[in-house]
C-alpha cells in the first residue's frame, strides 16, 4: 500500500466521521462555528499522529498483554502535552474548546488507529494514516461546524453571507447539532449508494 | 526485532520504562509552560481590571479585598490615584445562567456607579456571551447599565418590573447578568466599608 | 440539602449529560437499539461513575493537587478508570455473577466512554466537595440512563417505520436525539434556591 493510498483511505473512504462513526463527542460539542470544529479536528490530528508515531516505533517493546494501558499511556501523554501548549500560548481557543481538549484520550478514534493499524504497520505508514485520518475528521468538522455556523447564524468562518436574523438559532444549539449530522451523514449515505 | 513476550518481568519493565519516560517528558513541558500560562491568567485578569474601572495608578491586583457572600469569596480590587480610592474591579458570578455559571468582572467608580464590564467566562449560547459584551453598553433605550447605581436599588429588567431592558429572546441569561451585577455591587460598598475601617 | 436537590436537577435536566454536554455519545448511539441493553448499559454506568468519580476526587485532593502534580491529572485519571472498570468486572464475577451477567458486557466500552472521564474532571473544573461530586456523579449518571431508555424506546418504534434508505440507520436516529435534545431545552433556566 503506498503512503497516498493510506491517507486517502482515511480521509475518504474510511472517514472516521461519516463512515465509522468514531468520535461523536467532539463532533457535537465543538462544532458550533467553523473555527472551533477545525481547531478541534487539527488538535486531535495533532495528538493522532504523534501517537499513531510512537506506538508504532514502540510496538515490538510492548507486550501484548499490557498493549492497551500502555497505549492509553502513550496517548495520555501526548495530550496532556498539547493542552499544557495550548493553556501556555492559545489560550482563548483553549477555552472554546474547554474540556474536550483533555477528552481527546477517550476518543475511540486514537486507541482504535493504534490498535487497528500502528501496532501492525511501519512508523512511515502508521504517521500516514494518522495523517489521513486526522484530516478525515478535520474536514467532517470543519464542514459540520460551517453548516451549523451558516445555518444558525448566516456566516462561516465569521464571514457574513447573509443577515443574521434570517438565521435560524436552533442549530448553533445542541438539537442542531444533532440534527445536521443526521442529514450530512444521510448526504454521504446518499452520494455512496449513487456511486455504487 | 521480535516482540517481546508477554512475561511478567517484561511486561513491568515494559510499562515501567514508558511510564517513566512519560512522567520525565510531561514534567518537562510543564516546567517550560508554567510560566506562561500563568502570565496569560494575570494578564487577562489586568487587562480586564484596567478596562472597566476608572483612570488608577495603583497595582490592584495587589490590593485585593476578598469579600465572602453566600458562601463564596469574592475578589475586590480596589483602585487608587495619588492614594486616594477611585473605584474598584469586582470578579463576580452568577449561578443562574442559561446554561450554569457566568463570571463577568465589574468596574465601579467611588460613587458606586458602574463604570464597565467585561465578560469572563460562560457557558450560554453561542454568540451571546458576545452580544452580552455589547448590549448593556449601548446607549439605545434602556439597555446600558453605565452609570447606573445598584447599591441604592438593585437592577433587574423590564420583565421583573425593572428598568433595563434584557437581551432580546435571551431574558434568562439578562437575569444573570444583572444578578452577577448585583452581587458585585454590594460585595463592592462591603469591601469600602471594610477598607475604611 | 438545597444545594443537593439543584444539582440532582441541573445534572439530570437542565443540563443533561448527552443533550446538553455531548459526553457519553457513542454509547448513546451504540447501546440504544434494545431497551433492555439500554438499562442494562444505564446501571453500569451509574455504578462506575460514582466509584470513579470518589477515587479519581480523592486522588485529585489528596495526591495531585498536595504535590503539585495536577498537570498529570488526564493520564492518572484514565487510568483510574480503566484499572478501575478491570477491577470491577473481577470483583462482580467472584461475588455477584447475577449481577454479572446483566452487567458484564458493557463493562468493558465504560472505559472509553468519556462521560465517565469527563464527570471526574469536571467535578474538580466545578470545586466540589468529596459529597457534592459523588450526588453529581449520580445524578450525571441517571440522566444518562433516562437519555439512553428514552432513545431505545424510540429506537425500537423506529425500527418498524418505513425511512427512506439513505436515513435509515445513524441518520435518523440523530435526528430523533435532536428532537430529543429541544424538548430537554424546555428545562434551560429552571434552578432551585
Amino acid at each position: 500500500m503506498n503512503k497516498l493510498q493510506i491517507i486517502y483511505n482515511g480521509l475518504v473512504k474510511d472517514n472516521p466521521t461519516f463512515v465509522l462513526l468514531l468520535g461523536m463527542c467532539p463532533t457535537l460539542g465543538t462544532t458550533g462555528s467553523a473555527l472551533t470544529g477545525m481547531s478541534m479536528g487539527l488538535a486531535t490530528m495533532a495528538v493522532l499522529i504523534c501517537s499513531n508515531g510512537a506506538i508504532s516505533a514502540l510496538k515490538s517493546l510492548i507486550p501484548d498483554k499490557v498493549r492497551i494501558p500502555a497505549y492509553i499511556v502513550v496517548i495520555a501523554s501526548f495530550v496532556t502535552v498539547l493542552q499544557m501548549i495550548m493553556q501556555a500560548y492559545l489560550p482563548a481557543l483553549n477555552e472554546s474548546l474547554g474540556i474536550f481538549i483533555p477528552l481527546i484520550v477517550v476518543n475511540c478514534i486514537l486507541l482504535g488507529r493504534a490498535e487497528a493499524f500502528a501496532s501492525k504497520h511501519p512508523v512511515g505508514d502508521s504517521l500516514c494514516d494518522g495523517l489521513g485520518m486526522g484530516l478525515g475528521f478535520t474536514c467532517a468538522l470543519t464542514l459540520l461546524g460551517a453548516v451549523r455556523e451558516l445555518l444558525g447564524t448566516g456566516r462561516i468562518f465569521s464571514l457574513e453571507l447573509f443577515p443574521e436574523s434570517y438565521g435560524s438559532l436552533i442549530f448553533v444549539l445542541a438539537p442542531g447539532a444533532f440534527i445536521a449530522l443526521g442529514f450530512l451523514i444521510a448526504f454521504s449515505n446518499y452520494i455512496k449508494t449513487r456511486h455504487a | 526485532m521480535k516482540k517481546l513476550s508477554s512475561s511478567l518481568p517484561h511486561l513491568i519493565l515494559s510499562l515501567g520504562i514508558i511510564t517513566i519516560v512519560v512522567g520525565a517528558v510531561l514534567a518537562w513541558v510543564y516546567e517550560v509552560t508554567e510560566d506562561p500560562i500563568a502570565q496569560v491568567e494575570k494578564q487577562k485578569k489586568v487587562n480586564a481590571i484596567a478596562a472597566v474601572t476608572p483612570e488608577f495608578d495603583n497595582d490592584p491586583m495587589a490590593e485585593t479585598v476578598e469579600v465572602e457572600m453566600d458562601g463564596h469569596k469574592i475578589p475586590v480590587h480596589i483602585a487608587t490615584k495619588g492614594g486616594k480610592l477611585v473605584g474598584g474591579a469586582v470578579e463576580s458570578y452568577s449561578m443562574n445562567g442559561f446554561s450554569g455559571e457566568i463570571d463577568v468582572i465589574y468596574g465601579f467608580n467611588r460613587d458606586g456607579e458602574i463604570t464597565g464590564y467585561q465578560v469572563i467566562k460562560h457557558a450560554e449560547t453561542p454568540g451571546l456571551g458576545a452580544k452580552m459584551e455589547q448590549w448593556f453598553r449601548d446607549p439605545q433605550g434602556h439597555r446600558s447599565v453605565i452609570g447606573q447605581n445598584p447599591s441604592k436599588k438593585p437592577l433587574t429588567v423590564a420583565k421583573d418590573g425593572g428598568k433595563i431592558d434584557g437581551i432580546t429572546a435571551a431574558t434568562i441569561s439578562s437575569r444573570a447578568f444583572l444578578d452577577a451585577l448585583n452581587r458585585a455591587s454590594s460585595a463592592y460598598q462591603q469591601a469600602k466599608t471594610q477598607r475604611d475601617e | 440539602m438545597l444545594t443537593y436537590l439543584s444539582i440532582i436537577v441541573t445534572a439530570i435536566f437542565v443540563n443533561n449529560i448527552v443533550f446538553a454536554q455531548f459526553l457519553g455519545i457513542c454509547p448513546f448511539l451504540g447501546v440504544s437499539k434494545k431497551l433492555s441493553s439500554a438499562v442494562g448499559m444505564g446501571g453500569a454506568v451509574t455504578f462506575v461513575m460514582a466509584l470513579a468519580t470518589t477515587v479519581t476526587w480523592l486522588l485529585q485532593e489528596y495526591i495531585l493537587v498536595p504535590l503539585g502534580l495536577t498537570f498529570m491529572q488526564t493520564i492518572v485519571f484514565i487510568l483510574v478508570i480503566a484499572a478501575l472498570v478491570q477491577m470491577v468486572e473481577i470483583v462482580l464475577k467472584k461475588i455477584a455473577p447475577a449481577l454479572y451477567t446483566a452487567l458484564g458486557v458493557f463493562l468493558p466500552l465504560i472505559t472509553t466512554n468519556c462521560a465517565v472521564l469527563g464527570v471526574a474532571i469536571l467535578v474538580t473544573q466545578k470545586g466540589f466537595d468529596l459529597g457534592e461530586s459523588v450526588v453529581y456523579a449520580v445524578a450525571t449518571a441517571i440522566g444518562f440512563t433516562l437519555a439512553l431508555t428514552m432513545f431505545a424506546g424510540i429506537r425500537e418504534q423506529l425500527a418498524m417505520t418505513e425511512v427512506p434508505r439513505p436515513m435509515r440507520g445513524v441518520p435518523i436516529a440523530l435526528i430523533c436525539a435532536g428532537l430529543l435534545a429541544m424538548a430537554f431545552m424546555g428545562f434551560a433556566g429552571i434552578t432551585i434556591g
